[in-house]
């Protein structure tokens, strides 16, 4: 990589390159996603080399059940059916018709956090993980589209209508059964990410947008919605996306992301060297704002509390920091957030006692970053 | 900001009794977008199968041809035995007898197979219908997919080995462990879930 990184000795003293059609990052840059390559598979977002809250659009994680579909936006239309007075089939250009939503929201997978947890083996995390690993299956941009409500209602909703499947028009037709109730609060029929079109890989040209919910309930590359008296138990809200729990049962439509916060920097694989420097971190909550993050340096024995940048956006992640002097003994550092609900984000001791160490989905431990004497910053799941 | 531009227009309708009729609030008006669906173009698209059995197409299967089905089609990527390949390609087939407690959150080893987990039958239908085999999605037959759900079913012992599956009979199946499936009661505030 070092072989095609390149630039004078003294930039003032050579012309600039002339202007081009799409912009890169710099050379010097090499934030990435980390796909696995699979169809049926992921890409994290490096949290660890993004500051602020907005995710760039092609960073934004991505979990895709049947691969990435090329669609023709000319030929893509969008069904909606079942319990309406009138049937309707919408072309992208009808959806942008519509009035104009605008929101920034979060979006995080229910499967966020389970390289952390270390469940399957009944082993402890790996101390090897970064911030990306940890945690990047959580994304913050701005969505452009229409209401669903307002969608709905041009087809007419039933008062019988209390469940809507949400199917994509990827190769294993990806589909979600919906409350009622959620369309008719804040759900967004989006087209748009950070003021351009959807990318392929964010559901190119529709997709839902339920700002709060697990990931996969936000269904990518929308082809159909259709009005029903109650959930269709499609794979992914019975075999997977439940909960296993603790008292022999498990939890099924578990659509809110509970708080959750991670300080991204310092993080490993980062070495520290004595002094002051910034902790920063995100916090976020699928209920609402956050309301408060908390950071540790002893482990958790004190507190205190994290600067959060305004604005704090509902159902958004929140941009936490914190200054902090490393006098170059071993550290063990901590973030907790709390939302306007009250809600606080556990320890994994907690989260176990509550669910059982083999439940699935909805990790939302506090996290930590061990730092040795020697200035090495570890992974620290074990709270 | 919504409640910005509303507020003038309400102001201006009383004042002047009259409002500009080409433009509209984003309300609940009707825009008049998108054109009237044909009953073709729904039952084209319309392929879900509920858990009551609505929605399953005539047709039937039985275990014996679901089992030539699955190893000409499935058994590649799943294995002969439905043990799967992972990460990528789960296990279908167990009824492990330590499932019957559902410790799932206690045993993370326990693996989640039709059998020790499912709790609709009309969701493997449904799911084999949409989206398998992953690289010929859509190419199976109603008969070829009510024969390979037969064939996991029985092989998950849910199902007599002799088994015939059809609409009225797959409407019928009861799994194991539906009654395990709860709803979410988290709500937010202090306590943990």
């Amino acid at each position: 990589m070092t072989s095609q990184v390149s630039a004078p000795q003294d930039p003032t003293k050579a012309p600039g390159a002339p202007t081009i059609a799409v912009g890169s990052r710099s050379q010097f840059v090499n934030a990435a996603r980390a796909p696995t390559g699979a169809i049926a598979g992921s890409s994290f977002t490096p949290l660890q080399d993004l500051t602020g809250t907005i995710t760039p659009s092609d960073l934004h994680f991505e979990v895709n059940h049947g691969g990435v579909p090329a669609i023709d936006p000319a030929r893509h239309s969008l069904l909606v059916h079942g319990l309406v007075q009138r049937p309707l089939l919408f072309t992208l250009a009808d959806i942008k018709r519509f009035p104009r939503v605008v929101r920034v929201c979060a979006i995080e997978c229910a499967g966020n956090g389970s390289l952390a947890w270390g469940g399957g083996t009944f082993g402890k995390p790996d101390p090897g993980l970064t911030p990306q690993q940890v945690a990047g299956m959580t994304a913050n941009t701005e969505w452009t589209g229409v209401s669903l409500r307002v969608l709905l209602a041009e087809a007419g909703i039933s008062s019988r209508a209390k469940w809507i499947l949400a199917e994509g028009g990827d190769s294993c037709l990806f589909a979600r059964s919906i409350p009622i109730e959620k369309v008719m609060d804040d759900a967004l029929l989006a087209w748009a990410q950070n003021g351009e079109p959807l990318r392929p890989s964010q559901g190119f040209p529709m997709r839902l947008v339920l700002p709060g919910w697990e990931g996969s309930t936000n269904v990518k590359w929308l082809r159909r919605l259709e009005l029903g008296t109650r959930p269709w138990m499609t794979r992914w809200e019975t075999a997977t996306y439940t909960d296993p729990l603790a008292n022999g049962t498990a939890r099924q439509f578990s659509f809110v992301m509970d708080a959750k916060s991670i300080i991204t920097t310092p993080a490993y694989p980062e070495t520290l060297t004595p002094g002051w420097r910034a902790i920063s971190g995100l916090a976020w909550s699928g209920r609402g704002k956050i309301a408060r993050v908390e950071v540790s340096s002893d482990g958790g024995l004190s507190w205190h509390d994290a600067t959060l940048q305004e604005p704090v956006v509902s159902k958004a992640h929140a941009r936490f920091t914190t200054m902090w002097r490393w006098d170059g003994s071993e550290a063990i550092l901590l973030s907790r957030a709390t939302d306007e609900t009250g809600y606080v984000q556990p320890t994994r001791a907690e989260l176990i006692r509550a669910r059982g160490i083999g439940t699935l989905y909805h990790y939302n431990p506090i996290y930590g970053w061990r730092v040795m004497s020697n200035g090495r910053v570890f992974f620290r799941g074990d709270t | 900001m919504i409640r910005h531009l509303v507020l003038p227009a309400i102001v201006l309708t009383g004042a002047l009794g009259c409002r500009d009729k080409a433009t509209r609030d984003a309300a609940t008006e009707h825009y008049g977008l998108g054109r009237p669906a044909t009953s073709a173009e729904i039952a084209t698209r319309d392929v879900d199968v509920g858990p009551d059995g609505a929605g399953l197409p005539p047709g039937h299967g039985s275990v014996a041809e679901g089992a030539s089905l699955y190893a000409a089609k499935c058994a590649s990527c799943h294995g002969p035995e439905g043990q799967g390949q992972l990460p990528t390609y789960p296990r279908l087939i167990g009824r492990d007898s330590i499932a019957e407690g559902f410790p799932f959150a206690r045993d993370p080893r326990l693996v989640r197979t039709i059998g020790n987990y499912w709790p609709y039958a009309t969701s493997l239908f449904d799911y084999v219908r949409r989206a398998m085999p992953q690289l010929q999605p859509g190419s199976l037959t109603d008969d070829q997919v009510y024969a390979i759900t037969a064939f996991l079913l029985s092989r998950n012992a849910v199902i007599a080995s002799n088994a015939t599956l059809d609409s009225a009979t797959l409407a019928a199946v009861k799994m194991p462990y539906v009654g395990r499936f709860v709803a979410d009661d988290r709500r937010g505030g202090r306590e943990v879930k």
